[in-house]
C-alpha cells in the first residue's frame, strides 16, 4: 500500500519550515496522497460527516455559551433570551440542538457500517474500541447538554439518569451525591454539567485524532473486506475521497437543514419549554431518541440493578465484538447468514427504540424483554457460532478484481491504472 | 482549487481551451463560497448587541434632585454619565477660557455638528447652561475620572493623570479629546433623556 506521491516543497520558506516541523507534509500524506481503497461506497462518507458534525457542534456551542447563563434561576430565561433577543440566536440554538441528533444519526450509520463490513476485525480492534469510547463520550456529552436549558425534561432527565448510579450497592448513593453536589439535582449539578459539557467535546476531538491516527496506521476497510494489495487497488485521498466525502456532506447537510428550518422542534419535547420544577414530574417522560433503545432495556428488566447493568452492558458488549465474531471472512457481503442476522439485529435495535418511546406497560414490556434478549444473543451467541457454522461465499482475490468483475456487463472501459478511473471529460 | 486542481490532478483531460469541467469547477466553487459566507453571517451577527441590550439604550434623569455644585453619575448603555449642576463660578471659569488654550478645540457634542468649536456654550446643555452632561470615561484609556479634582476644577483621571476643566474639556494630557457628550434632550424642564 504505497503512497501515490510524497510532499516535496519548492518554496524556500516552506522548505525552511518543513525541515523544522513537517506539518504540511503530514497533512499531505494524511489527506491528499493517502491511498484509499478504490471501491469505497457512500457508507464510508460518514466518517467525514461525523468530523463535520463535531466541528459544527463545537462552533455553535462555543457561540451559545457567549449568551447562556448556567444558573437555576437564569438558565431557562437565558435560553429564551438566545431565541428572542440574540441576533440569529434561534438559528444557532436550533443548529446545536438538531445538530446533536444529526451527530447521532451519523454515528449510528457509521457503527452499523462498521458492523456490517467487519471493520472491527484484526488489525482494526483498537480503531473500533476508540470509536466505542467516542460513542460513550458522545452519550455523556449529549445528556449533559440536554440538562442545560433547565426545562422540565432537562431536570427530570438529569434526575433519572443520575439516579441510575444509585442502583449500585454500597457506593451508589455516594456516587449520586457527588454527581449532584447536594441531595437533589440543583444548581451545583447544573454548574458541573455545564463545565463537563464544554470539556467533553474537546476530549472527543482528542479521541477522534487517535481514531484517525489508528485508521491511517491500519488503513481503511472496504466493502470487500480484502486488504489493498497493489497500488491498483487504491486511489489518492484527494480528489477521490475528498470529493466523495464532500458530496456526502452536502447531502447530509440538506437533510440537516430540512430539520433545522422546517421542523426544528420535531426531535425535542414540548415539556422542555416548561421551566424546571423540582416538585412535579411530567406525566410522560422519555429521553432523547438516541437513548431510546437503552431506555427500553432499562425498563424491560424487573430489577433496578439488573436494568442498569443490562443497559450499560449493551454498550460494553460493543467493545468485545472484535473477539466475539469468530468468522475469518471480514465483510458481510460474503457471509450469507451473517447478512440476514445483521439486518434482524438492526430491526431489533430500531424496535427497541420504538418500545423506549412507549409507556412501560403490558405487551410493550414483554416485547422489550424479547428484543433485549435478542440484542445480546446476537453478540454473545449468534456472532461466535456463525463463524463456526456459516459457509461464506468466495472472496475476491483483490479489490480491483471485485471492481472490474462487477463492471464487466456495463461495458464501461475502465483503464487499468488507479490514476485514471474517470473516462468522461 | 478550481482550474489548478484540474491541471495537477486530472492531467489526462487537460486541454487548452475552457471546458465544461472548468465551468463546473468554478460554478461549484462559487456556490460553495456563497454558502460559506451565508453560514458565517449569523456567527458574526450574533456578536452585535442583542435586543435586550438595545432596549436599555436610553436612560432618563430627573434633574430636580441634583443640588447646585453636585455631580450625579448615571448609567447609560453600561457607561457612567456625569450630570453636573454647575455653580456660576464654574460656568464663569469655563467661559473665560480661550479656545487657543485648549488641547482639543472641538466640542465633541453628539447633539451638534462634528466640527463645532469647544466653547462652553457648545459644551453645556442647550439654553440651560448650568447643566453639563458628559460621558464619564477618560478619552485616554477608558478610566472613570474623579469629579471636583485637579487644577482646572473639573475632573482628574486617577489612571494616567489627565485633567478636565469645568466644561469637561481636556486641559492636561495624555488624554487626546474632551469628554464626549452623549445625545440627550430635555423631556421637561427638569428631566433629560439620554440616548
Amino acid at each position: 500500500m504505497s503512497g501515490h506521491a510524497t510532499f516535496e516543497p519548492k518554496n524556500p520558506a516552506l522548505k525552511w519550515f518543513e525541515s523544522r516541523l513537517p506539518l504540511v507534509g503530514l497533512i499531505h500524506s494524511s489527506f491528499i496522497a493517502y491511498p484509499t481503497p478504490r471501491n469505497l461506497n457512500y457508507w464510508w462518507t460518514f466518517g467525514g460527516i461525523l468530523s463535520l458534525m463535531l466541528a459544527c457542534q463545537i462552533l455553535s456551542g462555543v457561540v451559545l455559551v457567549m449568551h447562556y447563563t448556567p444558573h437555576v434561576t437564569l438558565a431557562f430565561d437565558s435560553v429564551e433570551h438566545i431565541m428572542r433577543d440574540v441576533s440569529y440566536g434561534w438559528l444557532l440554538r436550533y443548529i446545536h440542538a438538531n445538530g446533536a441528533s444529526m451527530f447521532f444519526i451519523a454515528v449510528y450509520i457509521h457503527m452499523f457500517r462498521g458492523l456490517y463490513y467487519g471493520s472491527y476485525k484484526a488489525p482494526r480492534e483498537v480503531l473500533w474500541i476508540l470509536g466505542c469510547i467516542i460513542y460513550l463520550l458522545m452519550m455523556a456529552t449529549a445528556f449533559m447538554g440536554y440538562v442545560l436549558p433547565w426545562g422540565q425534561m432537562s431536570f427530570w432527565g438529569a434526575t433519572v439518569i443520575t439516579n441510575l448510579f444509585s442502583a449500585f450497592p454500597v457506593v451508589g448513593p455516594t456516587i449520586v451525591e457527588w454527581l449532584w453536589g447536594g441531595f437533589a439535582v440543583d444548581n451545583p449539578t447544573l454548574n458541573r454539567f455545564f463545565s463537563l459539557h464544554y470539556l467533553l467535546p474537546f476530549m472527543i476531538a482528542g479521541v477522534v485524532v487517535l481514531h484517525i491516527w489508528a485508521l491511517h496506521v491500519v488503513g481503511q476497510n472496504n466493502p470487500t473486506g480484502v486488504e489493498p494489495k497493489s497500488p491498483k487497488d487504491t486511489v489518492a485521498f484527494t480528489p477521490y475521497a475528498t470529493i466523495k466525502d464532500a458530496f456526502g456532506m452536502v447531502c447530509f447537510l440538506i437533510f440537516f437543514a430540512w430539520f433545522l428550518f422546517y421542523i426544528p422542534n420535531y426531535l425535542g419535547h414540548a415539556d422542555n419549554y416548561i421551566p424546571a420544577n423540582p416538585l412535579v414530574t411530567p406525566a410522560h417522560i422519555v429521553p432523547e431518541w438516541y437513548y431510546l433503545p437503552f431506555y427500553a432495556m432499562l425498563r424491560a428488566i424487573p430489577s433496578k440493578l439488573g436494568g442498569v447493568l443490562t443497559m450499560f452492558s449493551a454498550i460494553i458488549v460493543l467493545f468485545f465484538v472484535p473477539w466475539l465474531d469468530t468468522s475469518k471472512v471480514r465483510s458481510g457481503v460474503y457471509r450469507p447468514l451473517f447478512k440476514q442476522f445483521f439486518w434482524i439485529w438492526v430491526a431489533v435495535c430500531i424496535g427497541l427504540g420504538w418500545l423506549g418511546s412507549k409507556p412501560a406497560e403490558g405487551g410493550y414490556i414483554v416485547a422489550g424483554r424479547i428484543l433485549t434478549f435478542w440484542y445480546f444473543a446476537h453478540f454473545l451467541i449468534i456472532l461466535p457460532l456463525l463463524g463456526l457454522f456459516e459457509k461464506p461465499k468466495a472472496v475476491p482475490a483483490s479489490i480491483t478484481e471485485a471492481v472490474l468483475g462487477k463492471s464487466k456487463g456495463g461495458g464501461v472501459p475502465v483503464a487499468a491504472g488507479a490514476s485514471a478511473p474517470q473516462t468522461k471529460g | 482549487m478550481g482550474v489548478r486542481g484540474k491541471e495537477t490532478l486530472v492531467a489526462s483531460t487537460e486541454t487548452a481551451e475552457t471546458t465544461r469541467r472548468d465551468f463546473l469547477y468554478i460554478a461549484t466553487g462559487a456556490m460553495g463560497a456563497v454558502g460559506a459566507a451565508a453560514l458565517v453571517w449569523p456567527f458574526v451577527s450574533q456578536l452585535q448587541p442583542d435586543a435586550s441590550v438595545l432596549a436599555l439604550s436610553s436612560t432618563e434623569v430627573d434633574l430636580g434632585q441634583i443640588q447646585e455644585g453636585q455631580i450625579v453619575t448615571v448609567k447609560w448603555r453600561g457607561k457612567p454619565v456625569f450630570v453636573w449642576n454647575r455653580t456660576p463660578k464654574d460656568i464663569e471659569e469655563a467661559k473665560a477660557t480661550q479656545l487657543s488654550a485648549l488641547l482639543d478645540p472641538v466640542a465633541r457634542n453628539a447633539n451638534l455638528p462634528a466640527d463645532a468649536p469647544a466653547t462652553d456654550e457648545n459644551r453645556a446643555a442647550k439654553d440651560q447652561e448650568k447643566w453639563l452632561v458628559v460621558i464619564g470615561i477618560c478619552t485616554h484609556l477608558g478610566c472613570v475620572p474623579i469629579g471636583h479634582m485637579g487644577e482646572y476644577d473639573g475632573w482628574f483621571c486617577p489612571c494616567h493623570g489627565s485633567e478636565y476643566d469645568s466644561a469637561g474639556r481636556v486641559r492636561r494630557g495624555p488624554a487626546p479629546e474632551n469628554l464626549a457628550i452623549p445625545p440627550y434632550h430635555f423631556v421637561s424642564d427638569t428631566k433629560i433623556s439620554i440616548g
